[in-house]
């Protein structure tokens, strides 16, 4: 094993005694009624490559420190990284001026006491001690099972390839002068590659994000992005117009990333989103989607493995918030909760403060997948659009959950069960509630693309709205 | 030789150019060592010893930026705070070149060790990249300068006391409020100070302070179940406090609150092709991003392909001296010379001298923006081999990269006016302030709105207008052009935000551009009913 970063490995972010005596020494300096100290302590590595050869590349280790003051019902926050203890001084009473200035916060609730929490081990070594040499070995994979591709594909000229890997290994921690304190050591690692034919009229992307380094397939990637850049060469216009569409994971993530904001309680209650009731209330019990999706978040799933608490230390669970089409659960905070007479599922409260980490989610929400591979869902289609990503994905209506964006790095015509052509990028504009009620297949994520929320999907009456010439 | 100042100025609009000449930096080039700002000796140490310590570790070339950054953020609704944050970092980061390749790492442990420790690390990054080499980087020449560059200004923003800055902005809502429909009103505040120290093995050593301020203003109107916004254009500018008081936010909020009030009864656009007239608080976003990220040498080539996209001018061989992106009157600017501008600097995080050129010469395109590494790469076709000092990075945890400066559309040589452009107008569409914005990932098809639209006919406003957006592909957009403002109607819109790079990146630049008008634009209705 190549030795150790210099700035990587153990002294590259705050173990848990470390920032238990940073918390108290902000704490000890403290004049509000109550204090709340953040801490993200870590270290990040990064090699972004282009044409063959690395670019840019970058290895960063930083402390910050958020103080959080309250006096009576007002509050307001300050952010250091400068730790001795004239900054921190200067940062918890610049916190307590500004809070004195800030008007009541009738929703403010007090800080939690001390919690309990699950174990979650997402620390990874394999990650935390990724050399430079290893990533730029990992760039090289890329690149060249990219050109083999390439070769295979017997094209004239050179593929070019650009992409980007970044490892964080880091602490976050959360204290107050209630004696909460949460502290919980992490490490992630992302892959992500987009190779363009000569020509300029293919291009093909592939990503892969992962705890462990040792679930990232470097060559797989290249192979992939390659490949489908062979492909998408020399696309041609589709009428726009609605269409059944194949989603791969990362198309169907970015879509249905927007229920997690509908789960919102609040929201919902007050006739603002896609779960509220015409007329008053919410969908609770009812069924808002095909009877096959099923959304949930749970920090402690292998494939998420995200902090057991949220920004103010709310312990977060599991939590399964569409089962079988119909809607179990909304997301309370914990003042929406207490006038409501139930049970909080994040922390925060008052005008959306708190949470943290995932919105309260513990690293996202995930639609459950089904049984057939990404190619099963091609070969069952008569006639659709295959998506690979999209790019400026913007809301337009919550209400609906109205979706606008733009096809990009491989579009193709699929044509009695076979891609039999690249086309030209679409924009589309479409409601994710229909969406979800007009599936016709969920599959499941090939383990070379780690790290999306979806699984794919074939949906029908996809509304691709215009042509985009971009490649 | 490249079109430079010079040559625009030979073009006829020397008027033109004066009022955005030059900008009132401490001195005109070079500038002049002035002692202020603070703890820079302490920082010039840190910096000159990251790249002695970097070049006993092997690096043929050092640079090292210390960083010390405040930023505050204030924001309102109606009678209350909705947020109030101050955020302080500092640190340093050490870039080498090994043998022609790039390393960075960058520590906020400002100890002997800490810093040594990171300046070896950075060549060790180089030692690792020559493994994935195909061609190693060769820097464009620079003269080495030693100085001290401080933003102009009245009033450090940061200093103002936080009693002050919430006082502003409530009286700003409260005249807001006072209009009647009027029924929410938010404001806010942006400011920045940030002391930069650049040390190069080559002798540069600098130290700058900027300092950096923005407001905002949206209001919503609402009545008989319609709700209508309005916000204002407030650019961010290198200015201090004094920027903040002159524009006299509750002197104008009752004025931008009609706005929305007048748009509750603005009739729906009827969709269709139309001359369209932008105001400068409009055209600015246009020119972002229809302009100034295609121009950008690194999207051209490809190295942002894997995120924010490539571009469509593109290659440059076929690009440079060919492409007629506009008419013969348009001529784009790229500088970070423009008092007040966002972009302004005395020099670029490589410690090039601030650079004012023309990337688009009387509607042909010339010049992309270019840092030290990548102006050999065009300079054949060019002619120009330094760089165009567009080296910028975010943070000292941030290494520098290819960053737009501010990129501007010259006024006309005659003086134009917005009156007269609506005057020659039959049948139009005019838009004021920015809205949304959607373009592709080569900056080829777009689609923007605005915050208030109004009907032309006839050489008059004829009434408000909603749902508008218009959608253009960019070289024909910029070809549709034919009316231009002139100097008095020269306007600097700007961001805080632009984003590029892996890991993301955010950069401060102005656009500055007087009123235009485009033929034939398609306009689209935006009204949904789902």
């Amino acid at each position: 094993m190549a030795p150790k970063s210099l700035l990587q490995g153990e002294a590259s972010f705050l173990s848990r005694d470390e920032a238990k005596r940073l918390a108290d020494r902000v704490v000890s300096f403290s004049k509000a009624d109550d204090v709340r100290v953040n801490i993200r302590s870590g270290w990040a590595g990064n090699t972004r490559f282009a044409g063959g050869q690395v670019t840019t590349s970058g290895n960063t280790v930083d402390t910050s420190v958020t103080v959080l003051s309250r006096i009576g019902r007002k509050q307001a926050s300050t952010t250091t990284n400068v730790l001795d203890d004239e900054s921190l001084r200067r940062a918890v009473d610049l916190s307590e001026r500004m809070a004195k200035l800030s008007p009541d916060d009738p929703e403010m609730m007090p800080e939690l006491g001390p919690q309990q929490y699950i174990a979650i081990q997402n620390m990874f070594e394999s990650t935390r001690n990724l050399t430079p040499e290893q990533r730029v070995a990992a760039a090289n994979a890329v690149i060249g099972a990219g050109e083999e591709a390439w070769k295979g594909a017997r094209s004239e000229g050179s593929l070019f390839t650009a992409g980007f890997l970044q490892a964080t290994a880091g602490a976050n921690a959360v204290a107050n002068s209630k004696g909460l304190f949460a502290y919980q050591p992490s490490s992630n690692v992302s892959l992500s590659n987009t190779a363009r034919t000569p020509d300029g009229t293919g291009s093909g992307w592939a990503s892969s994000s992962a705890r462990d380094w040792a679930k990232v397939d470097a060559a797989y990637l290249g192979r992939r992005a390659a490949q489908k850049a062979v492909q998408s060469r020399s696309p041609a216009a589709l009428e726009p117009g609605f269409y059944t569409v194949v989603l791969e994971p990362a198309a169907s993530s970015q879509l249905v990333g927007q229920v997690a904001g509908a789960l919102n309680a609040r929201a919902a209650e007050e006739g603002r989103n896609a779960f509220s009731l015409r007329g008053g209330g919410t969908k609770l019990g009812q069924k808002v989607f095909d009877e096959r999706v099923t959304f949930y978040s749970d920090p402690a799933d292998p494939e998420v493995l995200a902090d057991p608490f949220d920004g103010e230390g709310f312990p977060v669970g599991r939590h399964v918030w569409i089962e079988r089409g119909v809607l179990r659960e909304l997301q309370y905070d914990r003042y929406w909760a207490e006038r409501k007479g139930v049970k909080a599922t994040m922390g925060g409260g008052g005008r959306g403060r708190g949470g943290g980490g995932g919105g309260g989610f513990g690293g996202g929400i995930r639609m459950t997948p089904g049984a057939k591979t990404l190619d099963q869902l091609i070969a069952e289609c008569r006639r659709g659009v295959l998506c690979t990503h999209f790019f400026y994905t913007n809301v337009l209506d919550p209400k609906t959950m109205l979706l606008t964006g733009i096809t990009r790095d491989g579009t193709f015509l699929i044509e009695n069960g076979r891609v039999v052509r690249p086309v030209k990028n679409f924009r589309f504009n479409q409601s994710i509630v229909q969406m979800l009620n007009s599936i016709e297949e969920i599959g499941r994520p090939d383990p070379g693309e780690r790290g999306t929320s979806a699984p794919p999907m074939r949906v029908t009456d996809f509304n691709f709205a215009s042509i985009s010439d971009a490649v | 030789m490249s079109p430079n100042r010079r040559d625009f100025v030979k073009a006829g609009v020397a008027a033109a150019a004066a009022t955005i000449a030059g900008p009132r930096i401490v001195t005109a080039s070079p500038p002049r060592i002035v002692r202020v700002g603070r703890g820079e000796p302490v920082a010039e140490a840190l910096a000159l010893q990251a790249i002695d310590v970097a070049r006993s570790a092997g690096a043929q070339y050092a640079d090292a930026r210390v960083g010390r950054y405040r930023r505050q953020s204030l924001g309102t609704r109606e009678r209350q705070i909705t947020g109030v944050s101050d955020a302080e970092t500092y640190g340093i980061g050490v870039r080498t070149l090994v043998d022609g390749a790039w390393g960075f790492a960058a520590t906020a442990d400002l100890s002997k060790d800490g810093v040594a420790r990171c300046a070896r690390e950075a060549a060790r990054l180089s030692r690792a990249a020559k493994k994935a080499m195909r061609k190693p980087v060769e820097l464009a020449p620079v003269t080495a300068v030693k100085g001290t560059w401080v933003t102009p200004i009245a009033r450090d923003p940061i200093d103002v006391p936080i009693e002050e800055k919430v006082a502003l902005l409530f009286a700003t809502n409260e005249a807001a409020l006072k209009v009647p429909k009027i029924r929410f009103c938010t404001s806010g505040l942006q400011l920045l100070r940030e002391v930069k120290t650049l040390a190069t093995t080559e002798g540069t050593l600098t130290t700058q302070t900027f300092i950096r301020s923005e407001a905002s203003f949206s209001v919503t109107a609402a009545d008989n179940g319609i709700t209508e916004s309005f916000s204002e254009e407030l650019p961010p500018r290198s200015q201090g406090w004094e920027y903040i008081e002159a524009l006299d936010l509750p002197g104008h909020a009752a004025e931008w609150a009609q706005v929305a009030v007048e748009k509750l009864t603005a009739k729906s656009v009827d969709a269709g092709v139309y001359d369209l007239i932008l105001q400068p608080t409009n055209l600015w976003l246009t020119i972002h991003e229809s302009i100034g990220h295609p121009t950008e040498l690194d999207r051209a080539m490809g190295y942002e392909a894997n995120f924010a996209g490539t571009s469509f001018v593109a290659p440059p061989g076929k690009m440079i001296g060919k492409l007629k992106y506009g008419p013969e009157f348009m001529n784009i600017q790229g500088d970070r010379t423009q008092e007040h501008s966002v972009g302004l600097c005395a020099w670029d995080d490589e410690g090039v001298p601030a650079d004012s050129w023309l990337i688009i010469d009387k509607g042909i395109f010339r010049e992309y923006q270019t840092t030290r590494e990548q102006a050999p790469w065009v300079s054949a076709l060019t002619g120009t081999t330094r760089s165009h000092g567009c080296s910028y990075a975010d943070s000292w945890s941030s290494v520098q990269f290819q960053r737009m400066p501010n990129v501007s559309l010259m006024p006309n040589g005659k003086d134009v006016t917005l009156d007269d452009i609506i005057a020659a107008t039959d049948r139009g569409v005019m838009i004021r302030n920015s809205g949304s914005w959607s373009i592709d990932h080569q900056r080829y098809n777009f689609s923007f709105s605005g915050q208030a639209y109004y009907e032309i006919r006839g050489g008059k406003v004829a009434g408000m207008l909603k749902d508008v957006a218009y959608q253009a592909v960019t070289p024909v957009f910029w070809n549709s052009m034919d009316m231009l403002g002139g100097k008095s109607s020269y306007w600097l819109g700007g961001t805080f935000g632009d984003g590029k790079g892996e890991p993301g990146q955010s950069n401060s630049i102005s656009h500055g551009c007087p009123p235009a008008r485009f033929r034939n634009v398609d306009i689209i209705n935006t009204a949904r009913t789902v």
